[in-house]
């Protein structure tokens, strides 16, 4: 294959994993990595902990700056401005252009905004960035009367969180009638958002952005609400939703549609130029359930580790197994695994516990047969492995009930919820759920199963 | 809740105030008498003449005092050294022994009062500012902040306080007759517990016990969603308490030899001292059970808990180091290096250490059987650079004064030979690891981070990869601190313990090495 120059625009996961795994296969291939954002790698999850005063910048850095010379990784900070396909060129901001032999999109995604008045204040921004940190960073660290999120998803409630630590009093605009709809069924939601209310969060759900009002210095002063009330306010997080990151590659030869179109193998309509990560959006959605965008750290990191087997392998398609994710609201953790409807459907059934402290919850949904479908809890912690085994094997709800204890992940001595879990579901559905009693002397020398 | 967080703060800074401040407020009268009760035996004719023009005087400080006694005491040593008359040579420090003996001041003279005012404050108002700064806090926001403190992450209150606690460790270990008018207040206490006179050391242990245990106050609020937090601390407290503070002095009381039962050799690495085996020996039964009871726990004791629990089960349950490092410490735990570089530093020291411990204890014992013919002066050369540079230097200087510069485990990590011991059975024969969930990983980071022992958990997490490192001490806190909930420290069985080709569940499509 001789030495071919692999140029990947954006130093995120998926980039970086993808340049990572290249060179495990390819001794020879020349690598450079190209970001406008950050001189190295960075964890983008990380950015409320370095608000938060938990992290500090370097920390977000998974890999020492040695490793990329080490690897022969080349790192350039720099932002693309365009790419000329014909010419396999790339340019530049500075003018200067750089060529190579196989492109790989890696660009991310950058937040929606809704062209609402008002939205290019000053003090009115997402957080998607490491300049989006420091502009939030620097407009609050002056004292303010109270902030504005809107948006109920993940981002917005680190953004509440983060606010939270600084004191700032916050108003958290929810356009739908709860708290991340897209995902959580009602009663989760009602459990989230008792605690988001918990932390002194003016939480207002059904509610939208209508417009932002800007003071005399073209900053923002306060917002008006669907509802035609207006809060002020000296900052304006917008959390609703993020978008692929490719205005740039707009009215090429390039295929796009929300993101960069591409097939199974992260091929987009130009040759030698694939997607990866956020910005790709897959022409048939890559497995069962899923959309065609996934825009989630682990998927990255998949489609990173994919392409690259396949620029060192016979390739394959790209194939997710079964789903999961996880988040975290304030101090209520959330784990999902496989496939959980937020809305009732017909022909699934679904068993829901609720700790009576109202911090914990056990979702499992079964189809007609009583498979399970999957599991969504909140409050405690479950096994990956385990959860992935039974919905890949079908296993019944009876099934998982009985060897839940195995399944748990939580630290040692915690309250052993599953045992709650197991009687629960024995009283609503019947039969005889037998779960393993650990012995003493198990669980003095950790004697497993 | 401010408010009284406010008063905690108060009284705390006040109570410092006076601890520091006790050591300046006495003066000194020495008398003949004094001498002959504080010297031993054979030292006694020689001093009460060289100290003859002492009689009488009044000194106002310790300083002056002891700059008396140095220039009434050195010269007849030195001149002795010069003619190297070593057996003549009086190498005993009776400074302070006489500057107790001979002080006055308010310490002395209302011993309770002082305390109250000094410890006392330092206590209440410790407590005060834990139950009122945590008991309110949410604990989402637990590990928040560390970052934009200054005490927490090396500003100026950091600095200070390093200093302080070196200076600190600097007069215990090497000026311990400045602290003298601090051990008076603490005199009645000892006279309690022990029956006989108050040290230095009782001072120190004592002040070590309340730190751990007021922290420990801390450290259950800070961590009160989290059981293993909650029971690990409790233990520490336990173990100080009773293991090292109380039943020492009681056995001192019941005239049984001084033993912490819980300190095991070559962290207590006097253990085998020819005078200590001498001492368990004359001591009949209880002396012999001590000896084997120490013996027991470094052949049977390290590798059996160890193999069923990892090295937590000592690190952060049981040891007095472990405790301070987990109480007093916790707050200071992320400035650990994390570096590639600081964790090959650290494979050479601790192991370096192991190594010099064994071969100073094996010395000693060879000597011991050999009656001292054989090595003769070399193993107290040995013990003597011993005790200075690791028992004094680096365990007490260093390992405690360096928390706000290096984070709390600088000793443990880098220097202490018991846990390098405990982390090799742990690395090559235990059923301890830290588990990782799957694909949960986002690798941001936070369990690195907060890792005092500044492992690298964030690279084995994102690669699915179990940790199995020596230097792991089972703290918890990367568990606890990890927002995806990836981390479980378990026992379990050996098989599968080492991930030579970690899988990260989730992509169907390869199966590779992440
Ligand atoms: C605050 C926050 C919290 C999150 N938390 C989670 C979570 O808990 N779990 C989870 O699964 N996901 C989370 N995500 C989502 C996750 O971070 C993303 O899915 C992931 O980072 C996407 O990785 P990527 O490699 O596709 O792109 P990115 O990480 O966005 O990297 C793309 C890089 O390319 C650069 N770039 C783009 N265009 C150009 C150009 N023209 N020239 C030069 N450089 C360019 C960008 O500046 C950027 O540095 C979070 C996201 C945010 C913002
Ligand atoms: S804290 Fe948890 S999610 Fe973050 S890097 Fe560590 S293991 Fe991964
Ligand atoms: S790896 Fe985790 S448990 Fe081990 S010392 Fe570090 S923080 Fe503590």
């Amino acid at each position: 294959m001789g030495s071919r120059h692999f140029v990947i625009i954006g130093n995120g996961i998926s980039g970086i994993t993808f340049a990572r795994h290249l060179r495990k296969g390819d001794e020879k291939a020349r690598i450079t990595v190209i970001s406008g954002e950050s001189p190295y790698f960075f964890s983008r999850t990380a950015l409320m902990y370095v608000y938060m005063g938990q992290m500090k910048w370097e920390h977000t850095q998974p890999y020492e700056p040695f490793f990329w010379k080490k690897n022969r990784i080349d790192l350039k900070q720099a932002w693309v401005k365009s790419i000329t396909f014909e010419a396999k060129a790339l340019v530049f901001e500075s003018g200067e252009t750089l060529n190579y032999d196989v492109l790989v999109l890696a660009t991310g995604s950058k937040p929606a905004f809704f062209g609402w008045p008002g939205q290019d204040l000053k003090g009115v921004q997402g957080l998607y960035s490491k300049q989006d940190l420091e502009t939030m960073e620097a407009i609050t660290s002056e004292p303010m009367e109270r902030a504005v999120i809107v948006g109920g998803g993940l981002i917005g409630i680190e953004m509440a969180e983060m606010l939270t630590y600084k004191k700032i009093p916050v108003t958290f605009l929810v356009r739908e009638n709860r708290f991340w709809e897209l995902v959580l069924p009602d009663a989760e939601a009602s459990l989230v958002h008792k605690h988001i209310r918990e932390h002194a969060i003016d939480l207002r759900l059904g509610t939208e952005l209508k417009e932002i009002i800007s003071d005399a210095q073209g900053s923002v002063r306060a917002v008006i609400t669907s509802t035609g009330e207006e809060i002020p306010c000296g900052f304006v997080g917008i959390a609703t939703g993020v978008l692929p990151n490719v205005d740039f590659l707009r009215n090429t030869s390039l295929a796009i549609g929300k993101g960069v179109k591409v097939n199974a193998k992260f091929e987009s309509s130009v040759p030698d130029v694939y997607a990866i990560g956020d910005c790709a959006e897959f022409e048939q959605p890559p497995g069962p359930g899923r959309r065609n965008l996934e825009q989630v750290w682990y998927t990255g990191r998949m489609h990173g580790e994919t392409l690259a087997y396949n620029f060192c392998n016979t390739p394959v398609a790209y194939q997710p197994g079964i789903w999961f994710n996880s988040a975290k609201f304030f101090a209520i953790e959330y784990q999902t695994y496989g496939w959980v409807s937020p809305e009732p459907v017909s022909g699934v059934q679904d068993f829901f516990w609720e700790h009576r402290d109202g911090k914990v919850s056990f979702r499992m949904s079964l189809d007609q047969e009583g498979k399970v479908l999957g599991v969504l809890n909140l409050g405690f912690r479950l096994r990956h492995e385990f959860f992935d085994r039974a919905i890949r094997e079908k296993w019944s709800g009876e099934k998982v009930m009985q060897e839940l204890g195995k399944g748990v992940f939580d630290p040692e001595f915690y309250a052993p919820y599953h045992q709650e879990i197991q009687a629960a579901y024995q009283r609503h559905f019947g039969g005889k759920i037998v779960s393993s009693k650990k012995s003493f002397f198990h669980k003095l020398f950790g004697a497993s199963q | 809740m401010r408010g009284i967080q406010g008063i905690g703060l108060v009284l705390f800074v006040v109570g410092m105030l006076v601890f520091t401040a006790l050591p300046f407020l006495s003066s000194y009268r020495l008398t003949e008498g004094m001498v002959q009760d504080q010297v031993k035996e054979i030292h006694r004719e020689k001093l009460a003449e060289l100290l003859q023009p002492m009689y009488g005087q009044s000194y106002s400080s310790t300083h002056a005092f002891l700059s008396a006694y140095s220039s009434n005491f050195n010269p007849y040593n030195e001149e002795l050294k010069a003619k190297q008359a070593w057996d003549q040579v009086i190498w005993d420090d009776y400074g302070f022994a006489l500057a107790k003996a001979a002080g006055e001041g308010p310490a002395r003279s209302h011993p309770w009062a002082c305390l109250a005012l000094s410890i006392g404050l330092v206590v209440l108002g410790g407590v005060l500012f834990q139950i009122a700064g945590y008991g309110s806090a949410h604990t989402s926001l637990a590990h928040t902040g560390v970052f934009h403190s200054s005490l927490k992450n090396r500003g100026v209150l950091g600095m200070l306080t390093g200093t302080y606690l070196i200076g600190f460790y600097v007069i215990l270990y090497w000026f311990p007759a400045y602290l003298s008018p601090l051990v008076w207040m603490v005199e009645p206490i000892a006279q309690f517990l022990s029956g006989g006179p108050a040290s230095q050391w009782f001072l120190y242990g004592l002040v070590y016990t309340l730190a751990i245990a007021v922290m420990g106050i801390r450290m259950v609020l800070k961590y009160r969603d989290n059981k293993y937090q909650q029971l690990r601390t409790a233990s520490v407290v336990f173990f100080q308490t009773a293991f090292a503070f109380l039943i020492p002095e009681v056995l001192v009381l019941l005239n049984k030899p001084y033993f912490d039962f819980k300190n095991i050799w070559p962290l207590d690495y006097d253990f085998f001292y020819d005078y200590q085996i001498d001492t368990f020996i004359s001591s009949g039964g209880l002396g012999l059970f001590m000896l084997i009871w120490g013996i027991l726990l470094i052949v049977l004791g390290v590798p059996v808990f160890t193999y069923f629990y990892g090295k937590r089960w000592y690190c952060s349950w049981v040891c007095g180091c472990g405790g301070l490092a987990e109480t007093v410490g916790d707050g200071f735990r992320h400035l650990s290096d994390k570096s590639l570089k600081a964790w090959q530093w650290e494979r050479w020291m601790i192991h370096g250490v192991l190594a010099l411990a064994v071969i100073m204890t094996g010395l000693t014992i060879v000597n011991y059987f050999s009656s001292f013919s054989l090595l003769g002066q070399v193993t107290n050369q040995l013990h003597s650079f011993y005790g200075f540079a690791i028992g004094s230097a680096f365990a007490g200087v260093v390992g405690t004064g360096f928390y706000p510069f290096m984070g709390n485990r600088v000793w443990c990590r880098f220097g202490c030979p018991l846990a390098a011991y405990l982390g090799l059975v742990q690395r090559f024969k235990s059923r301890f690891r830290i588990t990782t969930n799957g694909g949960q990983c986002i690798s941001c980071g936070n369990c690195s981070t907060h890792c005092e022992m500044g492992i690298d958990v964030r690279a084995y997490a994102q690669q699915g990869q179990n940790i199995v490192r020596s230097s792991c001490v089972g703290c918890g806190v990367c568990a606890s601190v990890c927002p995806r909930g990836v981390l479980k420290l378990e026992n379990g069985p050996e098989e599968g313990r080492i991930h030579d080709f970690p899988i990260l569940i989730g992509n169907d499509s390869i199966k590779l090495r992440s």
